[in-house]
């Protein structure tokens, strides 16, 4: 075995300093450019988190306004979903798919520039009403809650306008990085490369490609819809018209439900790349992952209503989305059994990548679990609007996606960077990760039962306790994300040790047969794969 | 895994290119602007002038330098096939975008209406409410609806015959039959623009005549969002079919090698086949 790459020192053409990042058509520049994105607001998305659970530290606080709450919380689930989570894992996927592939590059290099550089623009029409305000124009940032739900968001002010705006935006760099995904999936494998033999990070990203294609259009739509309905003189979403506010219920979340399979998907493909290194055994069941990875997108577009039991629907409504939610749970049970056999007896290690993705499979079932229990149309009716469901939520989401891009972020960190990070640190980061987050949702959950609801900035004394125990926790998990950028630092500025080309003992895949960190063109002559 | 090197000559990566991120500059201008515009705040007004220069700057720019690499030679048939796939997938996302819109019209117009007839008069959005469809309403504004067969049948005929000289266009390309291509695209051109001209009369009318406006209840609105959004469709149809004719004058492509070509005709009868479900199910049914 040799790998095929010729290595570029330099490269004439290349622009240096800031107009190599800007006019950048390198997949590897623009995965960086992703990643760093994320990072970056996934620190913002946690100081608005942590100023969440400062506010609701004990009954009576004043840290935030009502208002001001309202638009923190907003932005919390805005930019968490849009601006931290979809972009690191588009970083990976830019990043690794041509060398997973044995491809030079993405097919399409200046689409993906070009669908890079559209986020930080969304972000800045996001956050600009929070400017504005300073200078007396409008009444600060979106307010509705992530889900912008008519009529609220009918009525209220011109932060939804900007955020309206910023979703066209980020719609067209979904479309443009899902488009030029496919194509390369398509078109870019090296011979030999069949479909079949991709690895299952691969599929996961072309599946996620196919969602976003076929649902963040119906986002668009729904958010024009409320931008004439604001502004125009329509009634899309009033009843005055004849029109009806449930309708943007069913828009959002024909979009909204897919998109955490959205999120899902690549960290479901990023256990499968890590969990056979570390219990160094071939993955289990490939085949039948990739048919899970079907099924769950099919049946991810036609379950939405299930965030709708409390908004009012027919019985037999109620009851096929009830059924069709539940019967996704089997073929995502279907991997989580892969995993599970993937480990079986392995010869398992359990450096910092291996506790993320262990952490991931725990973590993430309790969220599917719980996520049972809402499925439940009569038991719905109960937790809905509680804390449950933001425990259920944040178990669903960070549990899963969080936990599979930090367990990325380890995995192939000493590849980009070409150094290892600090193994202690990792570790330390792992197990303050899971008791902080376990401390504040789990409290969650109770306080759910307990029937404290959801998106107020104040509450009744009876749950003082349990929220300042998830707090606390969320002050934990705060302090502990300090851990990453310490480690990306580290590997960042070569403080760890070299990495060598297969990083990991056992690690699989093409990307490991060239050097870390890799050059600058991955595979000029493509291998061919036997 | 690997054993050895494909023989396969290198994919073309383009060069490190400035036109994207203009384009986003570009557009954060325009965003920025919209937003403030459509809260009547003047300073939006110039921040869309300033967004729109930079725009017209980067379409030149941009698509003169995909030209520019075509003439000289640097896609191959797997170049072209990603423009392929990524011109199909484009349009796969458009056919969701329409779907959305025809979705939202059904659900209004079976669901939704029906369901606000159904509830106590007393809920009701404006006396005399009965659910029907077209919706008559809001309250004091009646209006009339457009009859499918004056401008909108001629319109279908004439955007179906501009699907048939966009063929014929590209048997002509395909036969290397210059004269035939010109003057297929010529025509499609001229059969776009005048389609566009009726449909505007058709709006001019609507709101001086017939009182159907976007404010027009749901049915107001569905019609004049899914109308035109299918004539901003057929707009930018229009102006990509102006640049393939100068493409074609200038000679840029040939039997083989005419992907520009074939982006604007899928592009064209994906628009065509929106206007007949549009024809169908807003006009006449
Ligand atoms: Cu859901």
């Amino acid at each position: 075995m040799r790998h095929a790459a010729i290595e570029y020192t330099h490269d004439e053409h290349q622009p240096r300093g800031l107009a190599r990042w800007l006019f950048t058509t390198n997949h590897k520049d623009i995965g960086i450019l992703y990643m760093l994105f994320g990072l970056t607001f996934f620190v913002v998305g946690g100081l608005f988190a942590e100023l969440i659970r400062a506010q609701l530290f004990q009954p009576g606080q004043h840290i935030l306004a009502p208002e001001a709450y309202n638009q923190v919380i907003t932005l919390h689930g805005l930019v968490m979903v849009f601006a931290a989570l979809m972009p690191v894992t588009a970083g990976f996927a830019n990043y690794l798919i041509p060398m997973m592939i044995g491809a030079s590059d993405m097919a399409l290099p200046r689409l993906n520039n070009w669908g890079f550089w559209l986020l930080p623009v969304a972000a800045v029409v996001l956050v600009l009403p929070f400017f504005l305000k300073m200078l007396g124009i409008g009444n600060g940032p979106i307010d509705t809650g992530w889900t912008i739900y008519a009529p609220l968001s009918v009525q209220s002010g011109l932060g939804v306008d900007f955020a309206i705006f910023a979703v066209f935006l980020l719609g067209a760099s979904s479309l443009l990085a899902s488009i030029n995904i496919i194509v390369t999936v398509k078109n870019m494998r090296a011979p030999g490369m069949t479909m079949m033999k991709m690895p299952l990070f691969v599929w996961s990203w072309l599946m996620t490609s196919l969602l976003l294609i076929a649902v963040f259009p119906a986002l668009i739509a729904g958010a024009a819809m409320l931008l004439t309905d604001r502004h125009f003189g329509t009634h899309f979403f009033s009843a005055a018209g004849g029109g009806d506010p449930v309708l943007w219920q069913h828009l959002f979340w024909f979009f909204g439900h897919p998109e955490v399979y959205i999120l899902l998907f690549p960290t479901a493909g990023i256990m499968s790349q890590i969990l056979p290194t570390f219990a160094r055994k071939p993955i289990y069941g490939y085949r039948a992952q990739v048919y899970s990875y079907w099924a769950i997108a099919a049946l991810s577009v036609v379950v939405w209503a299930h965030h709708m039991f409390t908004s009012g629907m027919p019985v037999g409504g109620q009851l096929y989305f009830m059924y069709s939610t539940m019967a996704i749970s089997v073929p995502l049970a279907v991997l989580f059994f892969c995993w599970l056999g993937t480990i079986w007896r392995g010869a398992m290690t359990f450096e910092t990548p291996m506790l993320f993705a262990l952490g991931y499979i725990t973590l993430f079932g309790i969220g599917g679990l719980t996520g049972l229990v809402l499925a439940d149309a009569v038991a719905d009716q109960q937790y809905h609007n509680s804390y449950f469901l933001v425990a259920h939520f944040h178990y669903a989401l960070f549990g899963g996606p969080i936990m599979g891009v930090i367990a990325a972020a380890y995995y192939w960190l000493p590849k980009i960077t070409g150094h290892m990070y600090n193994e202690r640190a990792g570790k330390w980061h792992f197990w303050l990760t899971m008791i902080g987050f376990n401390t504040t949702f789990m409290a969650q959950f109770f306080l759910g039962a307990a029937g404290m609801p959801r998106r107020i900035p104040d509450y009744a004394l009876q749950f003082t306790d349990l929220n300042m125990v998830s707090s606390a926790g969320a002050f934990v998990l705060g302090a502990a994300q300090l851990l990453l950028l310490y480690n990306v630092i580290v590997a960042w500025r070569g403080h760890g040790r070299p990495a060598s080309d297969r990083v990991w003992e056992a690690a699989q895949g093409l990307e490991f047969t060239l050097p870390s960190p890799p050059p600058y063109h991955s595979f000029t002559d493509q291998p061919v794969i036997s | 895994m690997t054993t050895s090197t494909s023989a396969r000559h290198h994919y073309y990566v383009p060069k490190p290119s400035p036109y994207p991120v203009l384009l986003c500059l570009s557009l954060l201008l325009l965003a920025t602007g919209l937003g403030l515009r459509v809260n009547g705040i003047g300073a939006g007004r110039w921040l869309i002038g300033a967004g729109a220069l930079p725009l017209l700057y980067v379409l030149f720019g941009w698509f003169g330098s995909i030209i520019a690499e075509s003439r000289a030679g640097l896609y191959h048939r797997w170049e072209d096939r990603s423009f392929r796939l990524g011109m199909m997938w484009f349009i796969v996302s458009e056919v969701v975008l329409f779907a959305t819109f025809f979705g939202v019209l059904f659900y209004e117009r079976s669901l939704s209406v029906p369901w606000l007839a159904g509830l106590d008069p007393h809920f009701s959005p404006w006396p005399g409410f009965a659910g029907g469809w077209p919706t008559a309403g809001p309250a004091g504004k009646a209006f009339e609806v457009i009859s499918p067969w004056g401008i909108p049948a001629l319109n279908t005929v004439l955007l179906l015959s501009s699907g048939a000289t966009v063929t014929w266009a590209h048997w002509g390309l395909r036969r290397d039959h210059r004269q035939q291509l010109i003057s297929g695209l010529v025509l499609t051109v001229l059969l776009g623009v005048v389609f566009l001209a009726l449909q505007a009369q058709e709006f001019h009318h609507a709101y001086t005549e017939l009182g159907l406006t976007l404010g027009s209840g749901v049915y107001g609105a569905t019609f004049f969002m899914l109308t035109g959004l299918h004539g901003f469709h057929v707009t930018l149809g229009v102006v990509m079919l102006t640049v393939i004719l100068w493409r074609s004058v200038k000679g840029d492509f040939n039997r083989d090698h005419h992907f520009g070509f074939e982006a604007v005709s899928w592009y064209w009868h994906f628009v065509d086949v929106v206007w007949l479900m549009l024809f169908v199910f807003v006009y006449w049914m």
